[in-house]
């Protein structure tokens, strides 16, 4: 009981990361119709928002400590953050602290603009073109932008801790009437999931209640009718697929303290999105939502050893078998419309 | 010329020399200077070029003509060197049973897979052909090593059995694969002047079976079948209308390019006695999809200049250090030189990713149809000016 | 206009008349001609360093290019010498290989057998390299050592840590500096019995593939040796990036020490999550929860941060080391490059002086020649302490660090501390000791 009640914990937790790179990517297939191959890496961007900010506030000067020695003998330099010159050590090192929260007033801006610019000045010139065209080009995009946070960040994984209140685990098991200690979950993960289920909910509402929302809609449904009545619906798609970049990452920074972002992290997601997207249903949010979170479910079940023990290699590739058999059985994925993305 | 009209038999012609002459064609460059670098002329380069440009006129035979984008094509191929190889281990060293093998069982396996997979169209079936090909490559990294020796990567031994072959050799080494008796890895090398050549033994059974390959596209496309393919491409609905069921045929398609996939499999093993898992990743996949696409979809020839071009990339990019770029550019003075490095350094050696990034962007902007387009356009301009044919840079003889 | 060439890449070039030539391609088999494979006929001599240049492991593979580099300097009598000058062994000159100036030749594994063959292939058909050294995992090494065994060169294994590399698919023209998943074992279980305790559960994570497993099988045997008990042993897909579904169940299992047989991303990703999960700040069974990483590197530890702290490992060889190789080799590269080297980094620097070292020994680049010289050598001053080549198997044999993650790091390379260095003796094992049975050496091949 107690190890379902966990993984429960782990697939909500999987399944916020998948539902909120899913819901962009599948955002940007409903209204613009194009294959965005580079959406991994603006999760990827999104994550390395995080890094710099958390690398600009540690801005530092050198001072050389006599007492002590580098590898190489020389006096040690020692890093001294201009925040904690500047505010006192007890509040810069609060700042620097809580660097990855305040990445997310950063990664906003900083993502929408690169949203645009992408629409703007390239997707833009794509909508007509066949979808193969679009892949290529959006791939070519994902490792232009991979390789270049290669050149200023290096391959290796960056640790970008979470503000310290939020390090150690919650202890669910007490609440439920369990011993201490059996079913504990990290502070940070709830929060993740807490936070993507915020935003899950704003874009719905944002589609929903808002007169935006509802050209966007009838424009995802019918792109040129909506276009006769007058509506400029291109600057709204420009838009969209900036509050879709900015979804992915915002997903990238709160992600950033889960896994130390590294800059391939990005097509490590890739295939994993667009299988979720696909199962849902081609240009269907809540299909996305809800793929993601059974995905993430089904692949936290997957791994548990009573599981793997029947099956050998099964968490391999449960994603896979899975995606087969809802296309299998239900041929445009959970809530897909007809006729979207077919030919 | 063999069933061929004027325009497609010329072409077939000049691929067929083209390829005869790669040992020239790709060394233009005298070995001891520094442009040698960029010389493509090495057998395994050469034979990666033709490999891959089977693999990928086989791909464009279902994505060119059907339209349907598989995203899991390198599973066949993966299926095939497996095959192959498992041959090398059993049977001989001989290459024409590990290739007829190798064609036959990503035959079965894209029979099973297309028979499945094509049940939907469109971007679903994309990710049913990516989805079986990721769990094979899954399957065969971790659960199935027993038979695919996992992230090593099968490989021969000494205590292979090799029922019709040697275990090992007299000298204790393991046997290399040959073609009855002619090695595969055996080269000739011909020293011209400041040139060197080498023309491989391997090589030429790769070129020989890539312009077959070749031929048979070439009548896939203008067949009554190929015919039928461009109708499923451009209506299906309508085909259907007119009682014609376009399933068989489109599974059909499939199966031809996951064996031309299988071919391409068993030759690299024959060429390079080991099969990866690697080779069935969803990126190798994606590569073919993305050699077919650079160098022009549903064109003859695209898809071979597209596998040249990243290859290419790859092999040649890749291999270009700061230390060569220095001794490039050390004819300029210190700081200027220093510069230069520093601006180019990013997109070679360790960055040769960046640049091709770069050039699948720059292509699919500029030229909408491919590689194809560009020659398209070349010549299209020399014909206005009413100028001679594009020169190809021979190497003085 | 046309010369007889007899040598450089192990083929025979012939001097006929381009158009008899081409008339009649007379095609000669390969191993028909005595020699030896890219035999340098010129003043100089080509080595290639087959490294990750993209992908996960892109830094390890560029701080081996760093040593390398450096090796290569030292070698032709620039810099100020490194480890020349505290290797045991004086036959290197500071004159090149056998008075032959080192040239080199780079290329990108990608950290996939395929790629790293295809990109050795071209350094031996294309730029006539004698050897081939460096890369970063297992896997690789393999497949390259395979290759470079059928090419008849010396292949000079990087950062690998499989018992098979030696084991099962040992080659004669392969060798190993690095040492191996049964060595870190012998090593850390007495450091772990001493920090923990013999009454211990063992909770083993393990990445899905051969690498992972051969380290996994020699952990459980040392540990269980002493006394632990193996509750678990769970494989986890190479692809995981999020290792939350595997750790989730650690706690309940009974297990008060987890070991995590992972490496590269995967390692930093399962000890951040082990971390989160608040681990190692739980009491089971009385006792304080404990993880392990058997195989460690700086720049992975780097990548985990301060999750690192008070973590055991084991690795080949560290910059803090206080012996005369090892300050001289710190000393040269930091001040080349302003860092410490890493030990894939010191691997392939020691493997390249190794190699030349061997070439001039033997008076000869004949790969037959240099095996012999390698095979059985014994030497010192190369960091590890008094360190021999087994002829067996191609396995170096040397002292094993155990260290453990840094409490208070005071930069970014200080992550780690050595906690003790295990004696070679207690590392040995005989050749043919179970987990690396199986396989031959076969005959050295010369190539052409």
């Amino acid at each position: 009981m107690d190890a379902i009640i966990l993984q429960i914990l782990n697939g909500l937790d999987k399944g916020s990361a998948y539902a909120l790179i899913a819901l962009g990517l599948t955002l940007i297939f409903g209204t613009l119709g194009v294959v965005n191959f580079a959406h991994g890496a603006l999760f990827m961007i999104g994550a390395f928002c995080a890094v710099t900010l958390s690398k600009i506030l540690s801005l530092s000067y050198i001072i050389l400590d006599e007492t002590q020695t580098d590898f190489l003998g020389k006096p040690l330099k020692v890093k001294v953050p201009y925040a904690e010159s500047w505010f006192g050590p007890e509040i810069g090192a609060a700042i620097i602290d809580w660097s990855v929260p305040l990445a997310i007033l950063f990664s906003i801006p900083v993502m929408l603009l690169i949203g645009f610019a992408m629409e703007r000045g390239l997707i833009k010139h794509f909508y007509k073109r066949p979808h193969a065209d679009q892949i290529l080009v959006t791939f070519g995009l994902a490792i232009v932008m991979q390789e270049i946070i290669k050149y200023f960040y290096g391959a290796n994984p960056i640790p970008t801790p979470a503000p310290d209140v939020f390090t150690g685990s919650y202890d669910f098991g007490v609440l439920l009437g369990f011993d201490p200690n059996v079913i504990i979950y990290p502070y940070w993960r709830l929060v993740y999931f807490g936070f993507s289920a915020i935003i899950i909910g704003a874009v719905f509402s944002f589609l929903r209640f808002t007169t935006f929302g509802m050209v966007v809609r009838a424009g995802m449904a019918d792109r040129e009718t909506v276009g006769l009545l007058g509506i400029d619906i291109d600057k709204r798609f420009t838009l969209m697929f900036g509050i879709a970049a900015a979804v992915a990452g915002l997903a990238g920074v709160m992600y950033a303290p889960i896994n130390s972002p590294n800059y391939h992290m990005g097509m490590d997601f890739l295939v994993l999105s667009f299988v979720v997207v696909v199962v849902g249903g081609m240009g269907s949010l809540p299909g996305a939502v809800l793929a993601g979170f059974l995905l993430g479910t089904l692949e936290s079940f997957a791994s548990m050893n009573e599981v793997k023990s029947i099956f050998p290699g099964i968490d391999q590739i449960i994603i896979y078998v899975v995606a087969i058999l809802i296309l299998l059985t239900r041929p445009r994925g959970l809530m897909g419309r007809k006729g979207v993305m077919e030919d | 010329m063999f069933g061929l009209d004027k325009k497609d038999a010329t072409l077939l012609v000049i691929v067929a020399i083209l390829t005869l002459c790669a040992p020239f064609l790709l060394n233009p460059f005298p070995s001891e200077s520094a442009l040698a670098q960029f010389n493509a002329g090495y057998p395994d380069l050469m034979q990666r070029f033709v490999i891959f440009g089977i693999f990928a006129i086989g791909f464009n035979i279902l994505f060119g003509l059907t339209g349907y984008l598989s995203f899991g094509h390198a599973a066949f191929l993966g299926v095939g060197s497996y095959s192959a190889v498992w041959m090398f281990k059993l049977l001989s060293m001989n290459v024409i049973p590990a290739i007829i093998l190798s064609v036959v069982v990503a035959g079965l396996f894209s029979l099973l897979i297309g028979f499945i997979s094509l049940r939907r169209s469109g971007i679903y079936f994309s990710i049913l052909t990516l989805a079986f090909a990721q769990m094979s490559f899954n399957l065969a990294y971790s659960v199935l090593t027993p038979i695919t020796n996992g992230e090593t990567g099968l490989q021969l031994t000494l205590n292979d059995p090799r029922i019709l072959g040697q275990s090992a050799t007299a000298d204790g080494s393991i046997p290399v694969t040959s073609l009855f008796g002619l090695e595969m890895r055996s080269t000739y090398e011909l020293v011209m002047g400041p040139w060197a050549f080498q023309f491989n033994a391997g090589y030429y059974l790769c070129a020989v079976i890539m312009v077959l390959a070749f031929y048979m596209s070439i009548r896939i496309f203008r067949s009554p079948f190929g015919l039928m393919l461009r109708a499923i491409k451009s209506n299906q609905t309508r085909m259907s209308y007119t009682g014609l069921n376009p399933k068989p045929y489109t599974l059909a398609a499939f199966v031809i390019s996951g064996m031309y996939a299988g071919l391409a499999g068993g030759l690299m093993a024959s060429m390079d006695p080991l099969a990866g898992a690697e080779r069935m990743q969803w990126t190798a996949s994606g590569e073919v999809v993305l050699m077919t696409i650079l160098g022009g979809a549903g064109t003859l020839i695209g898809p071979v200049l597209g596998a040249g071009f990243i290859k290419y990339f790859e092999n040649i990019f890749s291999k270009i250090n700061d230390t060569v770029l220095h001794s490039w550019f050390s004819f300029m003075p210190d700081g200027l030189e220093n510069l230069v490095v520093m601006l180019v350094y990013p997109f070679i050696g360790k960055g040769w990713h960046l640049t091709l990034g770069l050039m699948f962007m720059m292509v699919v902007i500029f030229l909408p149809g491919g590689l194809v387009e560009g020659g398209q356009r070349i010549r299209r301009l020399f014909r206005r000016k009413d100028d001679t044919p594009a020169a190809k840079t021979e190497p003085a003889e | 206009m046309s010369k007889l060439n007899l040598t450089r890449r192990g083929v025979i070039k012939t001097g006929a008349a381009a158009g008899t030539a081409l008339a009649m391609p007379t095609i000669l088999t390969a191993g028909s001609h005595a020699g030896f494979t890219n035999a340098p006929t010129g003043s100089s001599v080509t080595l290639g360093f087959n490294v990750p240049q993209t992908g996960p492991y892109a830094e390890e593979g560029m701080d081996e290019l760093r040593a390398q580099e450096l090796a290569v300097q030292h070698l032709n009598g620039e810099g100020d010498g490194g480890m020349m000058n505290t290797f045991s062994s004086k036959a290197l000159k500071g004159n090149g290989i056998l008075g032959k100036k080192v040239e080199f030749v780079t290329g990108d594994t990608q950290t996939k057998s395929d790629a790293a063959r295809a990109s050795a292939k071209s350094m031996i058909e294309k730029d006539g390299a004698i050897m081939v050294n460096g890369g970063s995992s297992s896997g690789v090494a393999i497949a390259v050592q395979g290759l470079c065994q059928e090419a008849g060169i010396i292949f000079m294994a990087g950062l690998t840590h499989s018992n098979d590399t030696t084991g099962k698919d040992k080659k004669a023209n392969g060798f190993r500096h690095f040492f191996n998943g049964y060595m870190s074992a012998a090593a850390l279980a007495p450091v772990l019995k001493s920090a923990y305790g013999d009454d211990r559960q063992a909770y083993h994570l393990t990445a899905d593939y051969t690498w992972g497993w051969t380290q996994q099988e020699s952990i459980a045997a040392a540990t269980e040796a002493m006394g632990w008990n193996t509750v678990n042993n769970v494989l986890t897909p190479l692809a995981s990036t999020d290792f939350s579904s595997y750790i989730a169940p650690v706690l309940n299992s009974g297990a008060d020490v987890l070991v995590l047989n992972h490496y590269g991303g995967n390692m930093v990703n399962s000890l951040t999550n082990a971390i989160q999960f608040g681990l190692r700040d739980k009491m089971v069974n009385g006792k304080k929860f404990e993880i392990v990483v058997p195989l460690y590197s700086e720049l992975m530890a780097a990548g985990a941060g301060e999750n690192v702290q008070g973590v055991i490992g084991s690795m080949n060889w560290n910059w803090q080391l206080q012996d005369a190789g090892s300050k001289a080799f710190v000393k040269s590269f930091g001040e080349k490059y302003g860092r410490p080297p890493s030990n894939s980094a010191h691997t392939c620097y020691v493997q390249t002086l190794l190699y030349a070292d061997a070439c001039e020994r033997a008076g000869t680049f004949n790969p037959c020649g240099v095996g012999e010289a390698l095979e059985g050598f014994d030497f010192d001053g190369l960091g590890n302490g008094p360190t021999s080549y087994r002829a067996d198997d191609h396995q170096c044999f040397k002292d094993v660090l155990v260290m453990k993650g840094k409490e208070n790091p005071t930069n970014e390379y200080d992550t780690l501390e050595i906690v003790e260095v295990t004696p070679r003796a207690q590392v040995e094992y005989a050749p043919d000791h179970p987990m690396f049975a199986g396989g031959q050496l076969g005959a050295c091949n010369p190539g052409a």
